[in-house]
């Protein structure tokens, strides 16, 4: 670099006017705009914005310049510079969207293609209504009760209030287990399950127990030898009938939707008294709106209420009991019972993971 | 149980003509009131000229296969009207029905003059099934001769705009297996005045008819005999008896059966009438004695139970008291002394009866629900008028009564008993008239506080004990959609217990992994057992029977889920699915080697806690298991590239995760278990006790039940894991890790689980993780020998960790493996 304190040459000093810093602008910015990627452009950057590149050179000179004009100088020469680091950083901003641009399109894909590499699983529809029916009593305060299917046949109907030789006892054909008087069945229903809570819980008791139950109705489309009930059961001081009424409704409008109504309709089952048939009320009924069974129920009957040691002065209780392939086909539309049996994963799979 | 309206008319005195209810309308009123309609038959509908005509020639054509009549038939018109006719039943001057041309029958069939077997057939002399009246086709209806003049409309005479309401009737209603009982739950339906049929006169008996003997106290609780002497043998029962009989679908036989069984309908009384010319001596009532045979009116020579109460006379048991009677002493067409039987049998042991000899009569059907047993007397009174009236001959003097009937109990309860029950507040009044309405004599006490009332139910409802099922009369009476609907203060819950969220989290998990649930039957046959390749002392082969299974080869109760997973897999891919990866979660059932019997517990208490306890004791063990079958692809061959079949690894992979998802880590040792492939298959373990298996199956199990090659399977037995609550946070450590990559060559025997425990515990804790990527065998290592590549992961939890210090942690497990396996560092 020259000494700032030799003498001025004007024509050194050339590089420095505003005619030749204009001009190295303007080829920095032609050279960079020239420049079609981003290899041309790194290229091209040396000879105007290196150490060899014009302005860089002007720069050593401007200690040649008489002191009064270095101020000048030295402004155009960085207002010069400013631009032409614009110029690039412009033309690399531009020229890496393009190449990012390109890179893109170069790498679109089908996002329509499959991708079932893997099998998709589904749950059984009767295993969620289980327990969408079970979250349902949760959330009014039950808890869920739990019986073995294979039961003792006390626990099955004589706690019930069943009577050795009742005409009742056959209505529900039992599956029986060898040897003749083992004392064992198949249970007929989820019922059990209200006494084994009795005499497990303390009482005030409110439970709800969904499980499977079994009769000796061979497969069709409306019957099936495995299927599956809901039974719910409240003891506490001052239950009544409206209660049962109040959680049956309660419980139609969860499965059934808002606008559902039930019906009670006396009947009798052993192990209530009084009894009734639940009937719920449906608009779009295959044949015209009309009411359609959905369980049994009833304020459970003091004999068994006594079989499990409650106190009948004081405490009193409703029960009932759903068919839940009953409910699933309400629900979901399902016209053949052998559908929700035979396991066909065409079925299933139809309902995910919630049906 | 069926009944015409019109039949119940004759007892409920409902509004007549225009305000009369229709069919449906009681139908309704009965649904109310607690019994269950199962459909409304109306009959008819018949349109065009059926018409009353007598019969005034018969010619019988010959040279037909069957016999063939041309009739002249009067039907009020000026010229008899010539008629083809198939049926033999009838006589000149008999009134019968006929549908004239264009009378259009039940069903839409049209009458028109045709000529047939060589005559010109001017209409159609009609049988009861031609009419919807019933199934008989055997013979035309032959009307009574009093029943209308000739040309009157048959449609009135006939009651075809009747219609027959049938019922399923609960087992405490026995009462409503009559038109007595119906008619009277009819008459309080609508509110309108009732006539028992049963308030008969029943003149006072003069000397006993027969000689009955009771000798079985509990099982015949009364006997009643009347003796009918000088009937017309082969008298026919009057076509309205018939028409009822038909309608309430039973077949009419002969006047004295068919008499008690119109005695039985109408009042709910079963009958027997014994020919009085076979009974040799006294009646005696008492339990057979073991040997003792009997032959009963269906031909069949029944063994007698020690337990069946039987009648006999001198000769021995000559019926099955309550269920049948016997062939000896059966009424026949030369029968013309009679002795009818009303009686009133225990309950329970006609139950039994009934259900030992599989005979379910009409007369058991009644007796097990319980028959009032006011009235045998009026039955009998019933039963012998209307022999007499149609079959001729006298009643003899004298009546037989014998037994004692159950005393009429009372019931005490608290006036206000039905509004505490319902939840709501009764007008005053209504429990005593609703009561009283059904028969019960009430009795109201008590001027402090509540009132109590004293409650005697009628004879004919031995379901009516204590105050609940007289709170049920009231409330349904009153209808029960008068009653309110509120939710139960329910107290806090605490929300599903572990082993349910475990449940739910083991098969969302499943699910979610690509297995599709499915409900594996929990019947099983034996043969299953033996395709399984279980050996005799397998405990699998141990399961509990069942006395009436639905498919008799399939009488057992499953104690694996394989079998019903399996087939539901079979068919499956018999559907046309290749690639099928199911589960199924249920318990099975393991019966207990010489478990306890079951106890024998009462009702009237709280069993005790032994007693409890001895009942849980008696049952098998019935644990939850979780089973997964897979066939075909496991990954799907698609437009990335070729699948990936399903083996034995997915099957143990579907252990492990459903172990994850219920918090536990499962080992995994080979095991040999049938039904699977010995060499594929892997005991899933944990704390070292086995919870289930998982692999291929074995080829023979897959050749002998046709499975797709190599299915595998995995079963669990999901009770046997620890349930995990409030799991431990780790420490997780800030600072870098150090990555180690190792290649050790070991005999192709020694298992990898086993080597990277050995691996781990060399290590020790500065081993965050390690994990197998590369197998190798091949000749670079020798036969016999694998090489087993880990990548290791190194960190300390409070420092950033040295290489040094990491490789010497690595030096370390790799002494180990050295020593304990023979494993050589791979150079």
């Amino acid at each position: 670099m020259s000494g700032s304190t030799a003498s001025y040459d004007p024509k050194q000093v050339a590089v420095l006017s505003p005619e030749a810093l204009t001009q190295a602008v303007e080829d920095a910015e032609k050279a960079f705009a020239a420049a079609t990627d981003l290899d041309q452009l790194a290229a091209a950057k040396p000879a105007h914005l290196g150490d060899r590149s014009p302005l860089l050179i002007a720069r050593r000179e401007i200690g040649a310049l008489p002191p009064k004009a270095r101020s000048d100088a030295g402004k155009r020469l960085n207002a010069s510079r400013t631009a032409v680091q614009a110029a690039f950083d412009q033309r690399r901003a531009q020229l890496q969207a393009e190449r990012d641009a390109n890179t893109l399109r170069a790498e679109a894909v089908d996002v329509t293609l499959p991708w079932d590499r893997v099998p998709t699983g589904a749950r059984h529809p009767i295993s969620t209504l289980c327990e969408r029916i079970a979250d349902v009593f949760i959330a009014m305060g039950y808890e869920v009760a739990e019986g073995p299917e294979l039961e003792a046949e006390w626990f099955n109907f004589d706690a019930l209030n069943f009577p050795k030789d009742h005409p009742a006892r056959t209505m529900q054909d039992s599956f029986y287990v060898a040897p003749e008087g083992s004392g064992m069945v198949l249970r007929t229903h989820t019922s059990p399950v209200q006494v084994r809570a009795l005499l497990e819980r303390q009482l005030p008791v409110y439970v709800v127990c969904p499980g499977r139950t079994f009769r000796t109705d061979a497969l069709d489309a409306t019957h099936t030898p495995v299927f599956h009930q809901v039974e719910g059961l409240a003891v506490d001081k001052g239950i009544t009938m409206a209660h049962l009424k109040g959680t049956l409704d309660a419980f139609a409008r969860a499965m059934f939707g808002q606008t559902s109504r039930t019906r009670l309709r006396p009947s009798f089952f052993p192990f209530t008294e009084p009894s009734a048939e639940v009937d719920v009320w449906f608009p779009e009924r295959k044949g015209g709106a009309g009411w359609v069974e959905w369980g049994g129920c009833g304020m459970v009957n003091p004999n068994v209420l006594r079989a499990c040691g409650v106190d009948t002065a004081i405490y009193s209780g409703f029960a009932f009991g759903m068919g839940i392939e009953r409910t699933l086909q309400f629900r979901n539309g399902i016209t053949d019972m052998r559908d929700m049996v035979e396991g066909d994963v065409r079925f299933t799979c139809a309902f995910g993971l919630e049906a | 149980m069926r009944i015409p309206v019109s039949w119940l008319r004759d007892h409920a005195q409902l509004p007549e003509d225009d305000a009369a209810p229709t069919a449906d309308q009681i139908a309704d009123a009965f649904v109310r009131a607690g019994l269950e309609v199962e459909a409304v038959h109306h009959l008819g509908p018949v349109t065009g000229p059926l018409v009353v005509g007598r019969v005034t020639e018969i010619e019988e054509l010959a040279g037909f296969a069957k016999p063939i009549r041309y009739c002249l038939v009067d039907d009020g018109e000026p010229a008899p009207r010539g008629v083809v006719c198939g049926a033999t039943n009838f006589a000149v001057g008999d009134l019968v029905v006929l549908a004239r041309p264009g009378t259009v029958l039940p069903g839409g069939v049209t009458i028109g003059a045709r000529t047939t077997y060589g005559r010109t057939s001017d209409g159609m002399i009609c049988s009861a099934a031609e009419l919807g009246l019933g199934d008989d086709h055997t013979g035309i209806i032959v009307l009574a001769a009093d029943a209308a003049i000739p040309g009157a409309s048959a449609v009135d005479v006939l009651g075809l705009d009747d219609a027959v309401i049938e019922l399923a009737i609960t087992p405490d209603r026995g009462y409503c297996l009559s038109a007595r009982g119906l008619a009277r739950e009819l008459a309080v339906a609508f509110d309108v005045p009732y006539r028992d049929p049963a308030l008969l006169e029943v003149p006072p008996a003069q000397a006993p008819s027969w000689p009955v003997h009771i000798e079985d106290d509990q099982g015949c609780r009364r006997f009643v005999v009347r003796q009918l002497s000088g009937l017309h043998p082969g008298a026919e029962s009057p076509w309205w008896m018939r028409r009822r009989l038909y309608l309430a679908g039973m077949r009419p036989i002969s006047l004295a059966v068919d008499v008690t069984n119109y005695v039985m309908l109408e009042l709910g009384q079963p009958m027997h009438a014994f020919d009085a010319g076979k009974l040799d001596g006294d009646l005696v009532v008492r339990r057979a004695t073991e040997g003792e045979k009997l032959i009963t009116l269906d031909g069949v020579c029944r063994e007698l139970d020690s337990d069946d109460i039987v009648i006999c006379d001198a000769s021995g048991p000559i019926s099955l008291a309550a269920v049948m009677g016997g062939e000896s002493t059966e009424v026949g067409p030369q029968t013309t002394n009679l002795l009818l039987e009303a009686a009133n049998w225990n309950p329970a042991s006609v139950a039994r009866a009934a259900r030992r000899h599989k005979l379910p009569s009409e007369a058991a059907r009644r007796f097990e629900r319980g028959v009032d047993p006011a009235l045998a007397p009026a039955a009998a009174e019933l039963a012998a008028a209307l022999l007499t009236r149609h079959g001729g001959g006298v009643v003899l003097p004298g009546r037989t009564d014998v037994g004692t009937p159950p005393a009429p109990l009372s019931v005490v309860m608290p006036i206000d008993e039905p509004d505490r029950v319902a939840g709501r507040v009764y007008d005053r009044g209504v429990t005593v008239r609703r009561l009283s309405q059904i028969g019960c004599g009430v009795h109201e006490a008590g001027t402090h506080g509540t009132a109590m009332l004293t409650v005697v139910p009628p004879s004919w409802r031995p379901d009516l004990v204590q105050p609940a099922d007289l709170v049920e009369e009231v409330l349904r009476l009153e209808g029960y959609d008068t009653i309110p609907s509120t939710l139960p203060p329910a107290p806090p819950g605490r929300g599903l217990s572990a082993a349910q969220r475990r449940r739910r989290m083991v098969s969302r998990a499943l699910a979610s992994a690509g297995y599709v649930e499915v409900q594996p039957s929990p019947f099983v046959s034996s043969s299953t057992w033996d395709a399984f390749g279980l050996p005799d002392d397998d405990p699998r082969r141990h399961t509990t029977r069942l006395i009436n299974p639905l498919e008799s080869d399939r009488d057992e109760l499953a104690t694996t889920l394989l079998p019903g997973l399996l087939e539901v897999l079979v068919r499956n891919v018999a559907r046309g699915q290749r690639d099928v990866a199911l589960y199924g979660m249920a318990p099975v059932v393991l019966p207990r080697h010489g478990g306890p019997a079951m106890p024998d517990v009462g009702v009237l208490a709280r069993p005790s806690n032994a007693e409890v306890a001895a009942l849980m004791a008696a049952l098998p063990e019935q644990p939850l298991h979780v089973g997964t079958v897979l066939a075909g692809q496991w990954e799907r061959r698609g437009w990335w590239g070729t699948g990936r079949p399903a083996t034995w690894a997915d099957a143990i992979q579907a252990g492990r995760l459903l172990g994850r998802a219920a918090g536990v880590e499962l080992e995994v040792s080979a095991a040999h278990t049938p039904p699977w492939h010995s060499g594929r298959c892997g005991a899933l373990q944990v704390d070292g006790h086995t919870v289930g298996h998982a692999g291929e199956l074995h080829p023979a199990v897959v050749e002998a039940l046709a499975l797709p090659p190599r299915t595998c399977a995995m079963e669990l037995d999901l009770d046997a894991l620890p349930l995990t609550d409030k799991r431990p946070a780790p420490l997780v450590s800030p600072y870098p890790p150090v990555l180690q990559d190792i290649a050790l060559v070991v005999d192709a025997a020694v298992p990898v689980a086993e080597l990277t425990a050995t691996l781990r515990r060399g290590a020790g804790e500065l081993l965050e993780d390690v994990r197998l990527f590369d197998v190798y065998t091949g000749d670079q290592i020798g036969p016999g020998k694998r090489s087993l590549a880990f990548a290791l992961r190194f960190r300390a939890p409070d420092r950033t960790l040295t290489v040094a210090e990491a490789t010497a942690a690595r030096d370390a497990a790799v002494a180990a493996a050295a020593t304990t396996h023979g494993a050589t560092l791979r150079s």
